[in-house]
């Protein structure tokens, strides 16, 4: 086959993978989405603040720092050491205790923000939705715009604006295995981002997961309960309260695992935000209610915008991605409103 | 209510410059997707005022405020922040942003107020004969395409001849503004030039970067901002891209570009028009007279970096044009059309450089009324990642005058005919 065809082909295993990254962040949408009707606009901004609070606690950062010097006339900025350094072992430990070392010194700053993530959603909950029980579903989606702006800003001022490297241990670069497999199998190396091959393990362990916990755990029956019917899940004692404060701590947790696939990707910094922009048009087209759904979607916009850009792109000047994708989701929406797995839109009179 | 009406009143007072001191409005973004880089450069523009303040009581007696407005890199935002400040005495604005700028060219030039944009905005604003309230020296997006094709020139025995140059640009007016040089300077020096697009902001560049493995340019000449440039490193550095053949224009060379991708992006090479780091005298009196004083704009960590260098520049260059306005006016109160006038007739020597503390920094500048562009120089610098420092790698190397000075006068010919404009200078 010519280089063209193959080179095709690596666009588009390459959009697939791009696909994977997109569908990260469209998953914290369909799970608060599905369970509370709320299209939660503060979505991309749970993933910057997930990823802030992450390279804050692995570096040692004082939070406020800013805040605190402003006021006390101060000049802390780092503890002495971040949690990163605390658990590394010192020199002449054993091959085994210096990997524990680094595993503790990264999975318990991903704990913390984890449990971060759950207060903010408790926060949320107690202080925002609590109050706006019963409005219409455009209150609900602009107190979420008020909640972005609110985050942003309070992320900017307990840990700064400054861009920051996240390093939580990914391999990232062209996975030679494959490049040299490929290359001796067809004549052309093919390009494979290792960290893409991990985003797309952990997706597929998160979709797993939740599906799973959604069907068989105690708790997923009552989400889904929830989502069919808030009334009727009142009824029978489910606390609408409760579920959507563990509806809201998912999708936090799920925001952070996208802060940090975004984060080792670019650099945590305040245009991480901006990655909702991406899940919109793979929330349009595989539904907003679907949890494959926002995976078969990011696959679809990321393999299309990569091959349109790869065909058409040259003829038209090139950077068609978003226009791409979001083309895309507007054919989806006039011919299937509810995307590819959406529950289906009924109104009776 | 009358007590209510007074201490209103007096908070009002306190909150807009005194009328005798002459101001120069910082329309910065401290928040928002690109705050990373505007924040170290509005920390650098603001500190050089306080420290004209503190310690020479401002310009000629009279001080300086640096009123901010934050302007999110927003277009909108920017023209609101004019409006709501050029009413205040404003002498000059220095945006930081191309969009911003396009739209405020008229307004300025209406208003009779100073529009200083160095190194970014509209290229043609060089030609003072076009543009009579707009200045963008030292340097400007083709003058740096053209220096960075020179460099190339020197390390490749004089002759790109067959070689590919491939441009990944933002796909916006800014980003676009180097592609007529490149082409003017590919057809002069027998290159092939690859243009390769990015969508705003530049998180996913995916197929960009494999378009770039593919076809192998010999060098990749990046003009961006904010994520896409920390993006674009990152995605060079997979593709294993050499990166002493990656070269950023000034836009998108700052330790903010460099630092995610950590050691990988050792050799990367960027152009600035100013030097870095902070072993200027000048740094000794900032620490005396702003950093120790608790007056610094920022948290500290920015002094020395290119970003806060960059915004020290423009405040330094904008200082020297209002003692120029003074020294033309004959008194110290200038207002905003002495200030013009003292843009154009500004002559920043290296004795005057050396003076200010920042020997060797920038290059001398001589503005006349129909060069608003400067000499047109700059410097290439290199990513050292273990000692996170920009090594300076050539002298000053000047533009391509005679590729740049034509595209010059048929742009700005061209605004002049849309507009109207009669040609100045004769």
């Amino acid at each position: 086959m010519p280089d063209t065809v193959f080179f095709a082909l690596e666009v588009m295993l390459n959009g697939l993978m791009a696909g994977v990254m997109y569908a990260l962040v469209a998953l914290g949408f369909v799970l608060i989405y599905k369970a509370s009707g709320i299209f939660n606009y503060a979505q991309g901004v749970m993933a910057l603040f997930a990823a802030l609070t992450l390279v804050g606690l692995l570096d040692g950062q004082v939070p406020f720092s800013h805040l605190i010097n402003a006021i006390f006339g101060t000049d802390v900025h780092h503890f002495p050491s971040g949690l990163r350094d605390l658990f590394a072992a010192g020199e002449g430990a054993s091959g085994f205790t210096a990997m524990l070392g680094r595993i503790l010194g990264i999975l318990i700053p991903v704990l913390l923000t984890a449990a971060v993530m759950v207060v903010l959603a408790w926060a949320v909950q107690k202080l925002v939705f609590r109050h706006l029980v019963g409005q219409a579903p455009i209150i609900l989606f602009m107190a979420t715009i008020g909640l972005a702006y609110f985050l942003e800003g309070f992320g900017d001022l307990m840990w700064g604006s400054d861009i920051k490297a996240l390093d939580v241990g990914l391999p990232k670069g062209i996975n030679e295995t494959l490049e040299r497999v490929t290359n001796e199998a067809f004549g052309y190396g093919f390009f494979i981002d290792n960290l893409d091959i991990v985003a797309a393990i952990v997706a597929a362990i998160l979709v797993v997961t939740l599906t799973l916990y959604s069907q068989y755990s105690r708790q997923g029956r009552a989400l889904r309960a929830v989502a069919d019917d808030h009334q009727a899940a009142l009824s029978v004692g489910i606390s609408l309260n409760y579920i959507w404060v563990l509806v809201w701590s998912i999708a936090g947790i799920v925001a952070l695992v996208a802060g940090i696939m975004w984060g080792s990707k670019s650099g945590v910094q305040f245009s991480l935000s901006l990655i909702a922009l991406k899940a919109l048009p793979v929330l349009m087209l595989g539904g907003f209610t679907s949890i494959p759904g926002a995976i078969v979607g990011g696959l679809i916009i990321g393999m299309g915008e990569k091959l349109f850009e790869f065909f058409i792109g040259p003829l038209v000047g090139g950077a068609t991605e978003n226009w791409f994708a979001y083309v895309l989701a507007l054919v989806f929406l006039v011919f299937r409103p509810q995307g590819l797995f959406g529950e289906r839109i009924i109104e009776r009179v | 209510m009358r007590k209510t009406l007074t201490a209103l009143a007096l908070v009002m007072a306190g909150a807009v410059p005194a009328l005798a001191d002459i101001v120069v409005p910082n329309l910065s973004y401290r928040t928002g997707p690109f705050a990373a880089n505007g924040i170290p450069y509005a920390d650098g523009f603001a500190d050089y005022f306080t420290l004209l303040n503190e310690r020479d009581g401002g310009i000629g007696g009279e001080k300086i405020q640096v009123p901010e407005c934050e302007t999110a890199y927003n277009t909108e935002k920017g023209v609101e922040c004019y409006e709501a400040t050029k009413g205040t005495g404003a002498v000059v604005y220095n945006p930081l942003s191309t969009g911003i700028t396009y739209q405020l060219i008229p307004k300025v030039t209406a208003d009779g107020i100073t529009l200083y944009t160095p190194g970014y905005g509209r290229t043609s604003s060089a030609n003072g004969k076009v543009f009579a309230n707009v200045f963008n020296y030292p340097a400007n997006y083709w003058d740096g395409a053209s220096i960075i094709i020179k460099n190339m020139l020197e390390q490749e025995g004089d002759s790109l001849e067959g070689k590919k140059i491939a441009l990944i640009y933002h796909n916006s007016a800014y980003g676009k503004e180097p592609i007529a040089t490149l082409q003017a300077l590919a057809a002069k020096h027998s290159f092939e030039l690859v243009e390769i697009p990015v969508d705003s902001p530049g998180q996913e560049q995916k197929s960009q970067w494999l378009q770039i493995r593919r076809d192998k340019p010999d060098y990749v000449i990046m003009y961006g901002w904010g994520v896409m440039n920390a993006v674009a490193i990152q995605e060079a550095v997979a593709i294993q891209y050499p990166m002493d053949h990656f070269y950023g224009i000034w836009w998108s060379g700052s330790e903010n570009d460099v630092v995610p991708a950590g050691d990988a992006a050792n050799g990367y090479k960027m152009i600035s028009f100013h030097g870095t780091g902070a072993d200027y005298p000048v740094y000794t009196d900032l620490k005396k007279y702003v950093y120790d004083a608790g007056k610094a704009a920022g948290d500290g960590s920015n002094p020395g970096n290119v970003l806060y260098s960059r915004g020290m520049y423009a405040a330094m260059v904008i200082s020297e044009a209002i003692r120029k306005s003074q020294e033309i006016a004959g008194h110290a109160a200038v207002t905003p059309a002495e200030v013009r006038d003292g843009f154009e007739a500004l002559d920043l020597t290296e004795a005057r450089l050396a003076e200010l503390g920042l020997p060797g920094f920038a290059q001398p500048i001589k503005a006349t009324c129909d060069d608003h562009g400067g000499p047109g120089t700059a410097m290439i610098f290199q990513w050292d990642a273990a000692t996170k420092k920009w090594n300076a790698v050539s002298d000053w190397l000047g533009a391509d005058t005679e590729v740049i000075d034509p595209l010059v006068a048929a742009d700005s010919a061209a605004f002049a005919a849309e507009n109207a404009i009669t040609e100045r200078c004769n």
